[in-house]
């Protein structure tokens, strides 16, 4: 299922402003790339022109190649709609529906795209919330409020909702950052059993996150405020945080940074 | 070099962290020695207007308030709780027309609404007769505001929709504000003359209920975007992202997603829009044309409608159509706070589902 992705020549645009320039990766299948840097460097910028999140904003664009396997995902006829359905999303805080149930939340990307079996959706709400470690927490309350649930239940809980519409990738932009240090722990462990299965990318702010979860590091800076974001070096993550070959890598991996 | 000077202070009494306070009971107190000083006043100097005995009281109660608190608490105090019994003052003039307004039409219209009052009409009654009764406008009130809600909610939420999710500040998104702007100050006389002028003289029709509503409706519209406008507004862009990231197409979203997180508010402001064109008079008197027979069809010739029957009940002058007026102003009164009720309930059932 898991897909890879191949970047090149990636320019994103907030109207005439260039957030992120020239920007070429390759993301492997089955694996975690984390994505750090400095804040406003680009990194969630860049993560949403991965599934055409990015021109959700109005006035944004996109110049480059987004190859998902062999199909370019700003190629001609290419429908954002169904590119999103296979790159799911998490986001930095926890946005549950709040007019549905835990329940409703998890079948909502199944249900809203059309699928009405009542057993098949059953049986993807359970398998989806047991892959978010979520299941055993809420199996007697399906039918509460989504919003009822604890913050890192909250993030459990989206990630549930994406995984339930079997994306090939996961974009997670910072999912702990809002969350206690328990739940990311949880979360943590869920990203390492994801990985399984779909190809993941997670920003974060937090090295050892970074270090402890993912298999690739990718390392985006700017020059200067209002310039553009690029992206400095991508590496394995012993790599990049043993013996990272750029020298600004080395110093905002030690802190010693702006 | 300066040196900050510490004048002494009445209070906190030796450094200590208590105050002199007045007892909680002052302002009570206070109330009662206002009102018994402008009751002696207004005696002695034989003053007639109760009007002016209870703004007298209003002012007694106020100044003594900040001179006790002077005296006992402090300057601080004093102008704080002078800013306090302002704001109390206040408070309860603004409630005084709303009592004497629900006071005057209960007392004066309740004794005649009875059984007979609601399902009859006018017909073949004469103005100084007892008797008859307002169901004829009733059903024709129910009628047009119907009319106008079903036509002005669709298109009201639909424009609003377009201004919040698609317009992004475009041309024609600001083109459609302002229009809605412009639309909000129309007074009613105005829209009443254009459906005149518009339905009536150019395209020939008849006096209806229906002619009655598309005024009502162009009152309703702006109303009802304005709120929707806010009501989406408030709806978090990150519930649309997530709608979205799941893959979900953008109408689908707002249909979805958007709405249903919006629906407690939007219903509250459809339903405020019905409240200000229930009591239209201008429009009707001039569409609708009136009449004392029941009509229960919106399309074919004339109806009646409350407002318009309150006001020709109490233009014919008699004790009998008067009284008749007041129970149906009272009516009017009473099926707004139904309304109002309805949406509440409405809002709360459907509001999201917060932590439980
Ligand atoms: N919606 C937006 N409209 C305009 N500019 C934006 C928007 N979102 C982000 N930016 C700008 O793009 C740059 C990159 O931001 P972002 O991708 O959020 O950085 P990061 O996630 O690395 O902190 C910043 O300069 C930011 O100000
Ligand atoms: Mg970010």
């Amino acid at each position: 299922m898991a897909k890879r992705i191949d970047v090149s020549g990636l320019n994103a645009y907030y109207g005439s402003f260039r957030a992120v320039e020239d920007i070429s990766m390759t993301v492997e299948p089955r694996s975690v790339t984390a994505f750090i840097g400095p804040s406003g460097c680009g990194k969630s910028t860049f993560l949403r022109t991965l599934n055409r999140m990015h021109e959700v904003v109005p006035g944004a664009r996109v110049e480059g190649k987004v190859m998902l396997d062999n199909e370019d995902l700003y190629g001609n006829g290419i429908d954002p709609v169904a590119v999103r359905r296979t790159i799911g999303m998490v986001f930095q805080r926890p946005n549950p529906f709040p007019t549905m149930s835990i329940k409703e939340n998890v079948a909502a990307g199944l249900k809203l795209n059309g699928v009405r079996n009542k057993k098949l959706v059953d049986e993807a709400v359970e398998r989806s919330l047991k892959g978010a470690n979520l299941w055993n927490e809420v199996k007697d309350r399906l039918d509460r409020p989504g919003a009822g649930l604890s913050g890192g239940q909250q993030q459990r809980l989206c990630i549930a909702r994406a995984i339930a519409v079997e994306p090939q990738v996961l974009l997670m932009d910072e999912p702990c950052s809002a969350l206690d240090p328990i739940s990311t722990l949880a979360i943590e462990d869920l990203i390492g059993e994801l990985k399984e299965q779909f190809t993941i990318v997670i920003v974060t702010h937090n090295m050892q996150q970074a270090a402890r979860v993912s298999d690739r590091t990718a390392f985006f800076n700017l020059s200067a405020v209002g310039q553009p974001g690029r992206l400095i070096e991508i590496d394995a993550t012993e790599k990049i945080f043993s013996n990272p070959s750029v020298q600004a890598t080395e110093d905002y991996i030690s802190g010693r940074f702006g | 070099m300066s040196t900050i000077s510490t004048s002494p202070r009445r209070s906190p009494l030796q450094g200590s962290l208590k105050e002199r306070r007045l007892p909680r009971w002052t302002p009570v107190a206070t109330v009662a020695g206002a009102v018994a000083l402008a009751v002696v006043l207004g005696v002695v100097f034989d003053i007639t207007s109760h009007l002016q005995w209870g703004l007298m009281a209003a002012i007694f109660f106020v100044a003594g308030q900040y001179l006790l608190a002077r005296q006992v608490e402090g300057p601080r105090q004093a102008k704080n709780g002078l800013v306090s019994s302002l704001v109390w003052v206040a408070f309860l003039l603004a409630l005084l027309p709303l009592f004497g307004l629900l006071y005057y039409t209960i007392s004066k219209g309740a004794s005649v609404i009875n059984g007979t009052f609601l399902t009859h009409s006018m017909n073949l009654i004469s103005p100084n007769q007892v008797g008859g009764g307002l169901y004829h406008a009733l059903i024709a009130t129910l009628e047009q505001v119907g009319i106008a809600t079903l036509v002005a909610t669709p298109l009201g939420v639909l424009t609003a929709v377009y201004l919040v999710e698609y317009g992004n500040g475009g041309p024609l998104a600001k083109a459609v504000s302002f229009f809605v702007d412009v639309m909000t100050g129309v007074p009613s006389i105005v829209a009443g003359l254009f459906i005149l002028t518009f339905w009536i003289v150019i395209l020939n029709q008849p006096y209806t209920g229906f002619a009655g509503s598309l005024a009502l409706m162009i009152l309703m519209l702006p109303v009802v975007v304005r709120s929707t406008e806010e009501m989406l507004k408030l709806v978090p862009n990150e519930l649309r992202e997530a709608s979205l990231a799941l893959g979900v197409p953008k109408w689908l979203t707002i249909l979805r997603v958007v709405l249903p997180t919006a629906i407690g508010g939007i219903t509250t402001g459809v339903m405020l829009a019905i409240a200000r064109i229930i009591g239209e008079t201008a429009p009707i008197l001039m569409l609708v044309f009136g009449t004392d027979v029941i009509n229960t069809n919106p399309f074919k010739d004339p109806q009646s409608s409350l407002p318009l029957y309150v006001y020709q009940q109490y233009a014919a002058g008699t004790d009998a159509s008067q009284a008749r007026a007041w129970g149906a102003a009272l009516v009017l009164i009473a099926l707004v706070m139904l309304l109002n009720l309805v949406a509440r309930g409405i809002a709360r059932w459907k509001a999201p589902k917060a932590s439980r």
